[in-house]
């Protein structure tokens, strides 16, 4: 290890690291050091240690509604996302054509356009085509936003998925349904797993789209939009996202533990470790 | 018939559009025989190995194993098992069962399952391995665990594609004498795919050399080697010098020519003889000359000066300057008598022996 260079005695990189760490995740961490925190309003110093705000969100009835419709547009959502996904990564893995560049440009596009541009877009199209908005429409839009992370997961698992794999299995004497079930599956299912964690959970915290697209029914953002007016409320919004946080950091860590053993296995029969 | 042929082409032809990857094959290859098709990439060896697999069809022309046609039947119903290139080890199951893949559909009892896993597993000397994963295993091994997986099933025919590219030269050099045993101990015919002479020279029972889709000779390795039907074949398979002759006489077997250098030679007639008169070429691998000391003398020799020599450790290649040829000759001497202290510039006398002297189509 090269030692960090100093200037005026003082190691700048760091200090840097330092306060970058801290302005990212320091209001973050606030948090949930308030929702713990017995006294209605967020402030210094703390008056004492408290659960009741936790309490408080099981019997809000709005609450558990708007819980239950994140869930449902989550499940929906990822599970959209990551069948359009595989046929996408597949295609994109296993052949060449025309018009691929282009086409995986297309597929990611919506991950650098102005999420609210993309919301308005789509209310204007789906006012237009007669669609009621509801949580269907909000599951719309969230496949659109997905699927680039669903296919950015799928290729990583896919990419050399070695096709000889399969005809290994035909070789030694395997059904085309036989190779499917006992190689093809277990080879990607990793990524696919990670693919449905990383897209429940994007589809989970997002607001601008489900904010615009939903008729009545509130996603947890929504709902917790909603609350802000209300200045009574703030302590059970700082308890439900921190919940929103830690399920969101859990979901991530399990996709990404997938992911990497998806990667891994498909590095390994390259014939290039050897 | 005990002479039936385990595999015959018969006028096998694959076309990708309007290239064609294999041109009018044809080939027979004898049971518990070790065959290489030996070309550079591109020559369609690895085309013709994928088709008696069943990963490929002819666009024309049969292909029989033990007798029984292939047309239509695919891989997985073929007698055949395949080493791949990569190996293909199946990286979600551990090596005992990557190798029992295969028998789980065939439904044997346990024990037999059991007994036929632990043969296979101690045929390739990984008995104990069974319950490492393909991540933790090294390249030797993961071909080992691939060479089971295949044998294993007991095939009639053992298809090996370039099985030991990826190893490092040690180990390749190791693996060829394991193959090599392995195949005599188990009596299954191997047919194996490499562009690398030394291996198809080391392992082989018969060798078809191939180019551009064409089988250009098929004998075994010595004959290949000594006595190749063209140039093409010659310069593949190592170190050859051209020597431009001209025809003077035939008869039914043998052919005699004027040489620059070498004089008047009677060769056998090469295999693809056009039968025409005129110009022939003549070759000699560059170990059949060799190098005379101080008073030994020999029957047959020429002398020349060193213009270029080149250190290779056990030997060293002499490029020697032959009065009257318009070439200079290649001269593979082995050090042990001080052939890497001959300097360039130094007049040396090389001896040969005529019969090593080879004639061949251009």
């Amino acid at each position: 290890m090269t030692r960090a260079p100093r200037f005026l005695g003082i190691n700048w990189l760091a200090l840097y690291v330092t306060l970058y760490v801290v302005f990212l995740y320091l209001p973050v961490l606030l948090l949930p050091l308030f929702s713990f925190n017995d006294s209605a309003v967020p402030n210094f110093p703390l008056s004492g240690f408290t659960w009741k705000w936790y309490e408080g969100l099981l019997t809000t009835p709005a609450m558990l509604d708007a819980a239950r419709n994140s869930a449902m547009v989550g499940v929906a959502a990822a599970v959209t996302s990551t069948l359009l996904g595989i046929c996408a990564a597949r295609a994109m893995t296993r052949y060449r054509f025309r018009g691929q560049k282009p086409m995986s440009a297309l597929i990611m596009a919506p991950l650098v356009l102005p999420e609210i541009i993309i919301a308005v877009a789509l209310l204007l199209v789906m006012l237009r085509l007669g669609l009621q908005l509801s949580l269907l429409t909000v599951v719309l839009g969230h496949v659109l936003i997905c699927v680039p992370y669903s296919v950015t997961v799928l290729i990583a698992g896919f990419e050399g998925f070695d096709r000889s794999l399969e005809e290994a299995s035909t070789d030694l004497g395997e059904t085309a349904f036989g190779t499917f079930r006992r190689v093809t599956l277990p080879m990607v299912a990793p990524a696919i797993v990670s693919s449905l964690l990383v897209s429940f959970t994007i589809s989970l915290d997002e607001f601008i789209l489900a904010f615009f697209l939903t008729g009545t029914d509130a996603t947890l953002p929504v709902y917790i939009w909603g609350q802000l007016r209300f200045a009574a409320r703030l302590p059970g919004v700082l308890a439900l996202g921190t919940i929103m946080l830690v399920l969101s950091f859990v979901l991530l860590t399990i996709a990404e533990i997938y992911r990497r053993r998806a990667a891994r296995r498909a590095n390994v029969d390259g014939g290039l470790l050897a | 018939m005990p002479d039936r042929p385990m595999i015959e082409i018969a006028s096998v032809t694959r076309t990708y559009g309007k290239f064609n990857a294999l041109d009018d094959a044809s080939l027979s290859i004898r049971p518990g025989e070790f065959f290489s098709l030996l070309g550079p990439s591109g020559c369609g060896k690895t085309t013709l190995l994928r088709m008696i697999g069943g990963f490929d069809t002819p666009t024309s022309g049969t292909i029989t194993i033990d007798g029984q046609p292939m047309l239509g039947i695919p891989a997985n119903r073929r007698p055949t098992n395949m080493v791949f290139q990569s190996y293909a080890i199946f990286p979600h199951l551990d090596v005992e069962q990557n190798v029992a893949y295969g028998l789980k559909r065939l439904r044997l009892d346990p024990a037999e399952e059991r007994r036929r896993i632990d043969e296979a597993l101690a045929q390739v000397s990984l008995a104990g391995f069974g319950k490492r994963r393909a991540t933790e295993l090294s390249g030797g091994q993961r071909q080992r665990v691939a060479l089971a997986r295949a044998l294993v099933m007991r095939p009639k025919v053992l298809l090996l594609d370039e099985p030991l590219s990826a190893l490092d030269k040690k180990l390749r050099e190791q693996m060829q004498v394991e193959l090599r045993t392995l195949q005599k101990a188990v009596g299954i015919t191997f047919v194996l795919v490499t562009h690398d002479q030394y291996e198809a020279l080391a392992m082989s029972d018969r060798i078809a050399v191939m180019f551009g889709g064409r089988i250009a000779q098929v004998a075994a390795p010595k004959d290949i080697y000594q006595r190749p039907v063209n140039r093409q074949v010659a310069d593949f398979l190592g170190g050859m010098n051209f020597i431009q002759a001209a025809l003077v006489g035939e008869n039914g077997t043998a052919i005699e020519v004027e040489t620059m250098g070498f004089g008047r030679v009677t060769t056998p007639k090469p295999a693809q003889w056009s039968g025409k008169g005129g110009a022939v070429t003549i070759g000699i691998r560059p170990e059949r000359l060799r190098v005379l000391w101080d008073q030994e003398t020999a029957r047959h020799e020429l002398s020349g000066t060193v213009v270029d020599r080149h250190y290779f450790g056990e030997i060293t290649h002499l490029v020697v300057a032959i009065p009257g040829m318009d070439a200079p000759l290649s001269v593979t001497e082995t050090n042990d008598f001080g052939a890497d202290d001959i300097p360039v510039g130094a007049q040396i006398r090389i001896a040969y022996e005529p019969d090593a002297l080879v004639a061949m189509a251009d």
